[in-house]
């Protein structure tokens, strides 16, 4: 039961190639981002290292520079990340197959796309803890050495929205987004999550719209859901 | 100790701060968890809210793209989605990707 030498890890790792692209140029965004905003490149390895949440590393920094008191960095940092809140509840229910370490040290790694994968794997098959790792954990070095390679290389990227970097991550989270389109009221789930996201948008604006439309989907999902109708009992 | 919290970091103390952002981030990736695995049944409206997260979750990340941006990036979204019926993220990500850089390119 060695999960390293399981073939489900590799079948992780494969799964995590394409995402790996997109995350790196990330990390180096954040690495020459954090070194030319005040932050040794030793702090912006940690960043990385304790965080490993893109957008909330970013929202750290800008506040940081902006001066704003710690206790609203942190609450900051706290919506942005709010959503790996509905993320464990969720894949919780798919980690049976785990000990008590390995789920621990797996939430450690519940990035958005390992949970996108997790869930995915899920619906078809026992999530096994070597493939989550195998596409969690190949993340976590790519996310670090990109960060690494961009602290020191300072703008590698003279201008990253030339080559549409700034759009790589929504393209992907929207290929993310309709992969989970055949679930149980998913269209008005979505309608619902991105009317209230607009909203929030418009008015609060970032991140709050992420918490709060995030919460109205899955709340709406709860009221329209069948109660005591077992959803995976008849679904394909 | 409250005096750290109400103040902004100094490059003396953002290390620290640093190390909460990490502490904070992980409280959310097992938060859900831990709060839910107090209960042995799951009521069928939890579930179904559970089975809700990626949809209403993924939306709310894919939003302000579109709404921040000009017809180009929308067009590229839009073209992403009708891509996504078809291809796997690699494909939707390239189809998406063309149109952006393409369209920069050649001055949009």
């Amino acid at each position: 039961m060695n999960s390293l030498s399981d073939s489900q890890f590799f079948e992780g790792l494969k799964d995590c190639l394409p995402i790996m692209f997109a995350v790196s140029f990330f990390g180096m965004l954040f690495g020459a981002t954090g070194v030319s905003n005040g932050l040794t490149l030793g702090q912006t390895l940690l960043s990385s290292a304790s965080v490993f949440a893109g957008a909330s590393q970013f929202v750290f920094l800008d506040l940081y520079n902006q001066q704003v008191p710690v206790w609203s960095v942190l609450l900051a940092v706290f919506a942005v990340n709010f959503r790996h809140v509905l993320y464990s509840a969720s894949i919780g229910r798919f980690m049976g197959a785990f000990s008590t370490l390995a789920k621990y040290f797996g939430f450690f790694l519940l990035s958005d796309p390992s949970f996108a994968a997790g869930e995915r794997r899920a619906e078809t098959r026992t999530l096994a803890p070597s493939y989550y790792f195998g596409f969690a954990a190949s993340l976590y070095p790519v996310w670090l050495l990109s960060t690494l390679v961009g602290g020191l290389s300072g703008n590698l990227i003279a201008e990253p929205e030339a080559f549409g970097m700034d759009m790589l991550l929504s393209l992907y989270f929207l290929a993310l987004l309709m992969g989970f389109r055949s679930r149980p009221n998913w269209l008005t789930t979505v309608l619902a999550s991105g009317f209230v996201a607009i909203l929030v948008f418009k008015t609060f604006g970032s991140p709050w719209h992420i918490m709060v439309g995030g919460l109205a989907g899955v709340v709406v999902a709860a009221a329209i859901g069948k109660p005591g109708g077992s959803k995976e009992a008849d679904s394909d | 100790m409250i005096e750290f919290f109400v103040k902004p970091a100094t490059p003396e103390t953002v290390w620290i701060v640093i190390v909460l952002t990490g502490i904070v981030t992980y409280i959310t990736r097992s938060g859900g968890y831990v709060l839910l695995s107090r209960f042995k049944n799951l009521h069928p409206r939890l579930e179904a809210a559970l089975e809700a997260v990626p949809g209403a979750v993924l939306i709310t990340l894919v939003l302000p793209s579109v709404l921040e941006n000009g017809p180009l990036e929308v067009t590229a979204m839009a073209a992403a989605l009708v891509a996504s019926l078809r291809l796997s993220p690699i494909g939707v990500l390239a189809v998406g990707m063309f149109i952006v850089v393409v369209g920069r390119m050649i001055g949009f």
